[in-house]
Parts: C-alpha cells; sequence; structure tokens
C-alpha cells in the first residue's frame, strides 16, 4: 500500500536502529520514552521493536487505547442505555465486550434482544435514526481528537436534516490533559513521549506544549517500523542536546496546525468538561460534554440515569497499566485466566488495548 | 476503533461522501471534516468512516530519500 511498504524497509528500519543505539550510548544514563497510543503499541509489539531497542532504552505504553480509559461508570451508564426500551444503541465494535461492574457486556444484551448496532462511522448512526423514525437511536461517542470531530460531524448532518430521534452518549476524552497527568506522576518519570500520529493531525503540535515545557521529549510519530524508530531518534536527540520541542516525525499526515476544520466541528457541538479515565482518575477538562445548544442531541439529558453503583472487576490491574506503571505480564492473570479469547478486563478486550498487544506479540518475551 | 488507514479516493458523491479503496476494499467516508479540498485519485487518511486529511506525497517521498540518504552517509 502506498508509503506503508516504504516504510516498512527493514534496511530504513535497521539504519535508523543502529543511530538510536549510538545516540543512547551517547546518553549514558537510561531513558524512558512513553507511546500514548494504542496503535502505537501494537505496532512495536508487531514489529518487535521493544527488542531491537537498547537495554538502557525503557519503552513504556501509556493510556492511549479509548475503549480502555473509558471508565467502568461510563461503561455501565452506556449499559443502561442501550437496555432501555425502544433504544437503538450504535457502538464501535470493540466495545461490544467491555464488561461492566455486573459482568454484563453490549454483546450479551444483543443476544438476549436488545438493538445494539455496530458501526463503521457516526454516519451510519444519523442513518439509522433517519430510516427508524419510531426508535431514539443512542451513538456512543468514545475516543480521542479522532473519532470526537466524526461525532460532531453526525450532529450537524443530524441538525441540518431534521433527524429529532438521535443522541449522543459523549464519553470522549482529550489527549493533552492525560499526558499533563502523566508528566506530572513522579512514579513514571517519563523522558519523552512518542505522541499519536491521528490525535495529532487534528491537534497540531499546539496540543503538547506542554512537554517540552515541562523539560520532556515530544514527537509526532507515525505507525510504520521507520516512523517509530525515527520517532526514538529524534527523542534521543532532544534528549542528548537538553533542547526540547515537539518534532514532527509523522509529517505526511500532520501539519503543525492540526486540522482546523476538524477542531471547529468539535468545538461547535462540543465543550471541554471533567472525564473520569480507568486508571488515572478524573481529570479536569480532559473530556467533552455536548453543548446547551445541542442538548436535544444529548443522551444523558434526553434520558434519565440512575444513580448506578459501579465497581471495578477485582484483581484486573488495567489501571496500572494504563498508567505506565506495570507491564501487562505483571498482572497475575494475564495469559492465564485473562486472555483475548475471555477477557477480565478492557486491556484485553480491546483489540487496540496493551495486555491485548502484550499477549499477542510480547509473551514470554 | 481508532486506528485510521491511508486509502484511494475513487469518487464523491454530492452529500460529500467519498468511496476510498483502503488495500483492495472499497468504503464509504464523509469527506466532512476534511481541510482542504480533496480530488478523485487523492490519498486520505480515515478515521472512524471519515476523511481527516489528505496525505501529503511529497512529505512522504522527501521523508524516505532523506533518511536513505542520512542512513547512506552514514550520519544517521
Ligand atoms: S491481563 Fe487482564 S486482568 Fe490483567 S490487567 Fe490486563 S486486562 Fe486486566
Amino acid at each position: 500500500m502506498k508509503y506503508i511498504d516504504e516504510y516498512r524497509s527493514p534496511d530504513l528500519v535497521r539504519g535508523l536502529l543502529d543511530a538510536v543505539a549510538i545516540l543512547a550510548a551517547g546518553i549514558g544514563r537510561d531513558v524512558s520514552l512513553m507511546e500514548i497510543c494504542g496503535t502505537h503499541t501494537h505496532a512495536v509489539g508487531r514489529y518487535g521493536l521493544r527488542r531491537l531497542l537498547p537495554g538502557t532504552l525503557r519503552l513504556v505504553s501509556g493510556p492511549g487505547c479509548p475503549v480502555c480509559v473509558t471508565s467502568i461508570g461510563d461503561v455501565d451508564r452506556a449499559l443502561h442505555l442501550a437496555g432501555l426500551p425502544g433504544v437503538t444503541f450504535a457502538t464501535f465494535g470493540d466495545m461490544l465486550r467491555v464488561p461492566g461492574t455486573g459482568g454484563e457486556n453490549l454483546a450479551r444484551l444483543r443476544a438476549a434482544g436488545k438493538d445494539v448496532r455496530v458501526i463503521a462511522s457516526p454516519a451510519d448512526a444519523v442513518r439509522f435514526a433517519e430510516e427508524n423514525p419510531a426508535r431514539q437511536v443512542v451513538l456512543l461517542g468514545i475516543g480521542f481528537e479522532t473519532t470526537a470531530p466524526t461525532v460532531a460531524a453526525a450532529v450537524l448532518r443530524a441538525r441540518e436534516r431534521g433527524v429529532g430521534n438521535l443522541s449522543v452518549f459523549s464519553a470522549h476524552k482529550t489527549v493533552p490533559q492525560a499526558i499533563r497527568a502523566l508528566i506530572a506522576d513522579r512514579s513514571l518519570n517519563i523522558d519523552g513521549f512518542l505522541c499519536p500520529g491521528h490525535v495529532s493531525v487534528i491537534t497540531g503540535v499546539e496540543a503538547y506544549r506542554m512537554i517540552p515545557q515541562a523539560g520532556r521529549a515530544a514527537a509526532i510519530t507515525g505507525f510504520e517500523p521507520a516512523d517509530i524508530a525515527e520517532g526514538v531518534l529524534l527523542l534521543l536527540r532532544q534528549i542528548a542536546d537538553g533542547r526540547f520541542e515537539v518534532a514532527i516525525q509523522y509529517a505526511r499526515g500532520v501539519k503543525a496546525q492540526g486540522n482546523a476544520r476538524a477542531r471547529e466541528v468539535m468545538a461547535e457541538v462540543f465543550e471541554p468538561g471533567d472525564a473520569e479515565w480507568r486508571g488515572l482518575g478524573v481529570i479536569p477538562g480532559s473530556g467533552l460534554r455536548i453543548r446547551r445548544e445541542f442538548e436535544a442531541f444529548d443522551a444523558l439529558r434526553r434520558f434519565t440515569l440512575p444513580e448506578i453503583r459501579s465497581a471495578e472487576f477485582r484483581g484486573c490491574r488495567c489501571g496500572d497499566v494504563l498508567r505506565g506503571v506495570m507491564s501487562p505480564d505483571q498482572c497475575g492473570l494475564f495469559g492465564e485466566a485473562c486472555t483475548p479469547a475471555s477477557p477480565l478486563g478492557p486491556c484485553m478486550v480491546s483489540g487496540e488495548g496493551t495486555c491485548a498487544a502484550y499477549y499477542k506479540y510480547e509473551r514470554g518475551l | 476503533m481508532c486506528i485510521a488507514f491511508p486509502g484511494k479516493i475513487l469518487s464523491i458523491d454530492p452529500d460529500n461522501f467519498a468511496v476510498i479503496e483502503i488495500s483492495g476494499t472499497r468504503r464509504e467516508v464523509s469527506l466532512d471534516i476534511v481541510d482542504e479540498p480533496v480530488t478523485v485519485g487523492d490519498y486520505v487518511i480515515c478515521h472512524a468512516g471519515y476523511a481527516i486529511q489528505r496525505i501529503d506525497e511529497e512529505a512522504a517521498l522527501e521523508k524516505l530519500s532523506f533518511l536513505q540518504e542520512l542512513i547512506d552517509n552514514e550520519i544517521y
């Protein structure tokens, strides 16, 4: 495929990794880098990059999977909404098996006859709503700055077409506030961040300004092996020089100013609100709630939700995995009680989850 | 759900949806949030059924040759 094969060239990757090794040796101390995107975590696993990096370089997986960071409370609320009579619940497929407090999940609700539909695009939910005017279509909005504009665009389209039976349960999260929390976490001590390529398509470099300001390195990085190797290299060079910035490795996709149109669409429909992240707790201003002007499209205003007592599954360490303080194989359930075939926590349920990535690619290394 | 793909635009309809070929399969994606004009034949990055960015061919090729050059000259 275009610009994928080329960035997988073994020669290119090897050359870059040699340079990484030389630079890392020159720094002369251990360095911790974090990838904050589930797709990075998977690419790192798939190409065995963790093994190819020098021993002084630790690559930590951060909270980059949107399904995994969705709090158990939001999962429970989604399950409640999906169970309401007359509701068609539209969700991306990877939320289907994420368990709520009682072990229930969307797939089981669907098996029990509830109308739960897997969509590939928020635009599909608008279509369902138009085709089924007698039903209330509730779209589950999860994801970061990449997904939120698509959901916002769907809301704008619904309004334009006079669709009155669509609403959104917005559990979106924004990345910069989470990075700020990670920088502040003293147990982590991250020297540099591989910033997510596709979130950055929307946000541009601005979202990451606080990283160099905090004396840490940042590189917006793509997803092919050569991208990641070069991203690591750009981080090491900043650390070696002690001069920090937000480098753009993924220049074929990301412009410094990001995608202003997508940000406008997002800001028209959503405003910042507090959000609870699995593992990180409540991070002020890190969520996106629907603005008053669009309250007709807000599932939390359209339906009255009861108080739900939510509790994490005991023994699952997703919270620590998501904060980067623990790697999945340190969880006692990893690979034994918890596997992709019978997952216990969201980090194993989601295809983009860190536990799933480690199970698939990095077991027994 | 966060995985985004580069694909080639095959056609665009009046509703601002495009048919895109992504590694051999065709998908319909909305062009509502791309911020620059795109036409048939362009490559775009698609996420959750929406094109979010035109891929910059020049940047892609330039980077490849630049990296190769650095490696060949043992600068990297
Ligand atoms: S291995 Fe399973 S139980 Fe352990 S942290 Fe990961 S998802 Fe949770």
